[in-house]
């Protein structure tokens, strides 16, 4: 029976790893889901023979409380709050490692009475504090993204000095605790350390560092996993964790790249306060040219090839439908119609990328930053809608700027630019972009939904 | 814990972690997305651990009642992971 079990789990595995393969292309990407979920099931039936059949009852509500609310979040969630959703499950998934291996330790020193030898004990106080800064961080994260709390970085003075005093004294419990597992309110210490400092750590990152941040979470939430895996002696946890935990990290990376700036940088926090204050000191006064929607359409008649950069407030306007009746009205009328997606466009990583396959535009139109940026000047028309700081120039020209050296969009060597934006406020970061003042740059000002809706109704008169 | 079942499961930790990071560089960016939903969903693994936790007789022990939270939060982990990486896949569609 014992063999049976092992082998399910180790098939069960086996699925994941080629499920994520099958993930990584978008034409198997949904079998691959299916695949990675049959292994789940399989992993769980392994599971559930094991039991008592008096505890099955009890393993059945909680399965339908899950299952339900899991449910309702997955069918209700609007694809502009997957990152909330995502910084919310990862959290759930830190508080699971925490109790499990809790609960473990708990069964064996407390009920049973065992002995707990150092290795196991050592994996349970990872699980503990690992899931618990997972989980509590996963929930400032998630009140950041959605507005429940500012998303400013929250600074106070000696905040890292709190932090790492914490977390000495975290090891400190641990060592403590080796030295006597009976007594389980070392482990109960460590549990409440590890929540507070995930609110710690998290409260001095800025909203627009949250792409790195869930990331991170995401990577934590597989090695909590990992680490309960080494606590139950359990293979397919150990697999399944590294998995999660390695796919966080590379993403973090990606994300990090983006933005030019080391982990470190993000997680010590306070971006974006600083520079404020720094990047408008210098910078001469931009003098921008505005466009009306009437001209704006016979610029759009006149071009071959136009490239669309689409950046997070097209979806905080709700315009990605209106732009996608915009490419395909272009696409009627013969123009080359691209999107330029910038790695940090949205509020995670791929963000974009669903707002705008949700809006039904078709993905082998969707260009990564990389393939496009050569294309620019040899374009007609760029135009941007709701981005900022990925296509401001001063990030390659100007040494002074908080952003410079962070890859952006080359938009500005295209023959003509047209900016859909609200007003001329600032972007994430806080500072002037010079691109508005170029010469070829002409500002379409108002809302982005308003202002595209008129030029698609004014580009129908015109065909 | 032995050493040498330490040793065996730091072996398989070390090797997933491998796999892991080969396999996934070569995610395009346009999956990322769904790529952390997913992962998301396959790291309620935990379930397995959660079930194990919640076969305790007697609602007097604390062992059971963590079991049991942790169980409906890795339920939620993989029943709305699974569900919405699905709903997401669904929309990538090319014309």
């Amino acid at each position: 029976m014992n063999i049976i079990i092992q082998l399910s789990y180790l098939i069960a595995s086996v699925l994941f790893i080629v499920g994520i393969k099958m993930l990584g292309r978008t034409k198997t990407a949904r079998k691959g889901n299916v695949v990675s979920s049959i292994g789940m099931f399989i992993a769980i039936l392994a599971t559930v023979v094991q039991v008592e059949a008096i505890s099955l009852i009890d393993i059945l509500i909680c399965v339908l409380i899950g299952s339900t609310i899991g449910l309702i979040i997955a069918k209700k969630v609007e694809m502009t709050k997957i990152p909330e959703m995502v910084a919310i499950f990862n959290g759930f998934g830190g508080l699971a490692s925490l109790s499990v291996a809790l609960s473990d330790f708990w069964l064996n020193t407390q009920q049973r009475g065992l002995e707990v030898d150092n290795i196991t004990g050592i994996s349970v106080a990872l699980s503990i504090l690992i899931g618990g800064i997972t989980f509590t961080g996963s929930l400032i994260a998630f009140m950041k993204l959605s507005g429940r709390i500012s998303g400013r970085a929250i600074v106070f003075t000696g905040q890292h000095l709190i932090n790492l005093v914490l977390l000495i004294l975290s090891v400190g419990i641990v060592i403590f605790a080796l030295t006597d597992f009976s007594n389980p309110n070392y482990m109960i210490i460590l549990a409440v350390l590890s929540l507070v400092l995930g609110i710690l750590v998290v409260i001095p990152i800025g909203g627009a560092d949250m792409p790195v941040v869930i990331s991170l979470l995401n990577s934590y939430s597989g090695m909590a996993a990992c680490a309960t895996g080494f606590v139950l002696n359990n293979n397919a946890l150990i697999v399944t964790g590294a998995l999660v935990g390695a796919s966080g990290i590379i993403l973090t990376q990606i994300m990090c790249k983006a933005m030019n700036r080391s982990l470190m940088n993000v997680l010590l926090g306070g971006f974006g306060q600083t520079s404020a204050a720094g990047g408008e000191v210098d910078g001469p006064q931009i003098t921008v040219k505005e466009v009306g929607v009437e001209e704006a359409a016979q610029i759009f008649d006149s071009v071959s090839s136009l490239i669309i950069v689409p950046g997070y407030g097209m979806a905080v306007a709700h315009a990605q439908h209106i732009i996608r009746e915009l490419s395909e009205l272009c696409e009627k009328n013969g123009v080359n119609v691209r999107f330029a997606i910038h790695p940090v466009a949205g509020r995670m990583p791929g963000h974009m990328n669903v707002l705008l396959a949700e809006a039904n535009i078709s993905y082998d139109k969707l260009i990564e930053m990389d393939e496009i940026n050569d294309d620019f000047a040899n374009t007609d028309l760029v135009f941007v809608v709701g981005a900022n700081d990925v296509v401001n120039p001063a990030a390659k020209t100007n040494p002074n700027s908080p952003i410079f050296g962070m890859p952006v969009l080359n938009v500005e060597k295209a023959q003509t630019v047209i900016v859909s934006k609200r007003s001329m406020g600032k972007g994430y970061a806080g500072i002037e972009n010079e691109l508005f003042g170029a010469d070829n740059c002409l500002m379409l000002f108002g809302d982005a939904k308003q202002t595209i809706t008129k030029l698609v109704g004014e580009l129908k008169e015109q065909g | 814990m032995t050493a040498e079942t330490f040793i065996a499961l730091l072996f398989i930790l070390i090797l997933a972690s491998y796999l892991g990071f080969e396999l996934i560089n070569k995610v395009p960016p346009t999956l990322h997305t769904p790529l952390m939903s997913g992962s998301n969903a396959i790291s309620g693994i935990t379930i397995v651990g959660a079930i194990l936790a919640c076969n305790e007789l007697g609602y007097l022990s604390v062992s059971k009642w963590l079991g049991m939270l942790a169980l409906i939060l890795a339920t939620i982990n993989v029943v709305g992971g699974y569900a919405v990486t699905d709903r997401m896949l669904k929309m990538f569609k090319k014309k």
